[in-house]
């Protein structure tokens, strides 16, 4: 086990330092002048912009700019925006938000998704099984921010039981409606996955012989049905959040909440080049050690993964 | 399987030796032709009702893209402000959005930039992947950590993210191309993914290690016996994929940085029809509903094309 450990985390170095790079090269290298950006609409006095191309090594090789950039991330320090606040406060101010609800986004895809993924695998073939198939394809049909406006045209407008959008400092209640659309579409895929689990382990050998035995229909189920169908979708959970905390960009636009997918969408359309950056290699952090865990994870429940 | 009780799951019914004439298992038909994957599969999908259901849809799609002019007589872009959100009428069963253009007809057209910005991403996309892919899982060795790794990087980087950084910066071409060549920028790397595994295990087949010794070459290998049967799993992905992009591409037009406005597209409209959908949510739902159904088709068409080509993970 540890050699595996030590092999993927040093698996991950390169492509962390690679993705950072990738990100880094497609906001500064590609055509489009941040400097000129910074004016806006103003025209460009020559020697301010100088100033702050010196300031932001702008006039410096763009590999040179990438390696100060990494350097000063290194010690949490991203920079400023263009309003001259510290990038670094600006995440730390959104990120919670996110947080809070990719969290509640997880958990509702984790247990509704379990819930009727376990029922339509049981009970193949009833028509309750066929009606929850049917809802999970058209979740995973219906585009997030179609199914967005039409809960808050819905919930919001019509019958206004949840309220329509967040602002910036929002609570439980007013992140209920944005973590469900946002869930929505993973539950979708943890139910397919449930079910395709449940159904295909239920005619295993293994439940054969458990149930000859003289095992409880129930025991059977819990301890080994369950327990072997659940791996796939653990894993498929913990790959979710991070992917989770970068789909935030289009449910919290919708509702208007001030995370770190708005920020980012935000610091796209100004061209904030130093916000973008520093968020994508944030997330992408945030994704590659989900992933890292993930499969330790599954190293450690499942011994064949290791030896492969 | 007949009157006998059974316990959940046990959906396997093995007829004892009696029950079975052995002759009907001997009597092969030499002369019948021989059944290859792909008729074997062709088989399978004719009885599969999902397939018949997302047939018929694609189809149909398919027709309304190619010929507009077969379902609607009016210029999608012919627009009468006093026509502004007006109720549907006769020769409009849709009504009118904010701009007053006949939201039936816009539906119509939206139709072929959906499909063919789909079509033409998952092209490229199957293309490159394939290739990448290929290449890493028949030479191995250095190249498959090289390219493998090129693939660990993109992948970490949400497409959805990736795209709208550089469409952000192109935003003055306004043309189809770029959104179709941004997206499989960062979108090939879960084909380029099944792609090597499914060469990777048809490389130790048998029939590969017999043409090696009739004295193929490997690059003759690799496009003559490898590629072909490792089609069928870069297929499903295929299928799938395009159901994605139509998704990817409406979500980009709708955050405003997709298709250019002049395209008539159903992502444009749904945004544009945004700002009014506390009074005018039909306008929104029409080309919301006709993106569903398209997808729908598509993702459905995936399901079953990868019950019929991949017996391993037969879903039904």
């Amino acid at each position: 086990m540890g050699k595996y450990l030590l092999r993927r985390v040093l698996q991950v170095i390169p492509v962390v330092l690679g993705t950072t790079l990738l990100v880094y090269a497609l906001v500064f290298a590609l055509p489009g002048d941040p400097v000129k950006a910074m004016f806006g609409d103003k025209p460009v006095n020559q020697a301010v912009a100088a100033q702050i191309r010196a300031e932001y090594h702008l006039d410096k090789p763009f590999i040179v700019q990438y390696f100060i950039f990494l350097k000063n991330a290194l010690t949490l320090d991203f920079g400023q925006t263009f309003a001259g606040q510290p990038v670094i406060d600006e995440i730390a101010r959104a990120f919670p938000v996110t947080i809070r609800l990719a969290l509640m986004a997880f958990v509702f895809e984790a247990i509704f998704g379990v819930i009727f993924g376990v029922i339509s695998g049981l009970k193949k073939g009833k028509w309750y099984d066929t009606v929850i198939l049917l809802v999970s394809l058209l979740l995973i049909s219906v585009p997030t921010f179609v199914t967005g406006f039409l809960c808050q045209y819905l919930f919001g407008i019509k019958w206004s039981i949840l309220p329509v959008t967040a602002g910036s400092n929002p609570g439980f209640i007013d992140l209920l409606m944005p973590a469900m659309v946002l869930g929505s579409v993973s539950m979708a895929y943890i139910i397919r996955l449930t079910r395709a689990e449940i159904s295909s382990n239920i005619a295993e050998d293994y439940v054969r012989t458990a149930r000859a035995k003289g095992m409880s229909n129930g025991q059977v189920m819990l301890r080994h049905v369950l327990r072997n169908s659940l791996i796939p979708v653990v894993t498929y959970l913990g790959q979710d959040i991070a992917a989770l905390m970068g789909g935030a960009m289009i449910s919290e636009t919708i509702f208007n909440i001030h995370g770190v997918g708005w920020l980012t969408y935000q610091s796209i359309l100004k061209g904030e080049g130093n916000l973008v950056v520093s968020i994508v290699t944030l997330l992408m952090l945030i994704f590659v050690v989900c992933n890292l865990i993930v499969d330790l994870l599954y190293a450690a429940l499942d011994p064949r993964i290791r030896y492969a | 399987m007949t009157d006998m009780t059974t316990l959940p799951g046990q959906e396997r019914y093995v007829a004892p030796l009696d029950e079975t004439p052995l002759q009907d298992v001997d009597n092969v038909d030499e002369s019948a032709p021989a059944s290859s994957l792909w008729t074997d599969a062709w088989r399978t999908l004719r009885r599969n009702p999902l397939f018949i259901v997302s047939g018929l849809l694609i189809m149909f799609i398919v027709i309304v893209a190619l010929f507009p002019t077969l379902f609607t007589k009016q210029d999608p872009n012919y627009c009468v402000l006093e026509n502004s959100l007006g109720k549907p009428s006769p020769g409009h069963p849709f009504g009118f959005d904010f701009q007053g253009c006949d939201v039936y007809t816009r539906v119509v057209y939206g139709t072929r930039t959906s499909l063919s910005v789909g079509l033409a991403a998952t092209i490229l996309v199957v293309l490159i992947g394939t290739l990448i892919g290929a290449l890493a899982g028949f030479f191995g060795g250095w190249l498959d950590s090289l390219l493998s790794r090129v693939t660990d990087i993109f992948l970490a980087l949400p497409i959805l993210l990736g795209a709208i950084v550089v469409l952000q910066m192109f935003k003055t071409n306004g043309s189809i191309w770029k959104i179709v060549l941004v997206m499989a920028l960062f979108g090939w790397t879960s084909t380029a993914r099944i792609a090597r595994g499914a060469v990777l295990e048809t490389k130790n087949l048998e029939f590969n290690t017999a043409s090696t010794a009739l004295g193929s070459s490997p690059s003759r290998n690799l496009f003559r016996h490898i590629l072909p049967n490792s089609l069928a799993p870069i297929i499903v992905i295929g299928t799938t994929s395009l159901a994605t992009y139509i998704v990817l591409e409406a979500t980009l037009s709708f955050l405003g940085v997709g298709l250019p406005t002049t395209t008539v597209s159903w992502g444009g409209d749904i945004s544009e029809a945004q700002t009014n959908l506390m009074t005018n949510p039909m306008v929104l739902f029409y080309p919301s509903a006709a993106l569903a159904i398209t997808v729908l088709s598509f993702i459905m068409m995936g399901d079953a094309m990868k019950d019929a080509l991949d017996p391993k993970s037969r879903t039904a």
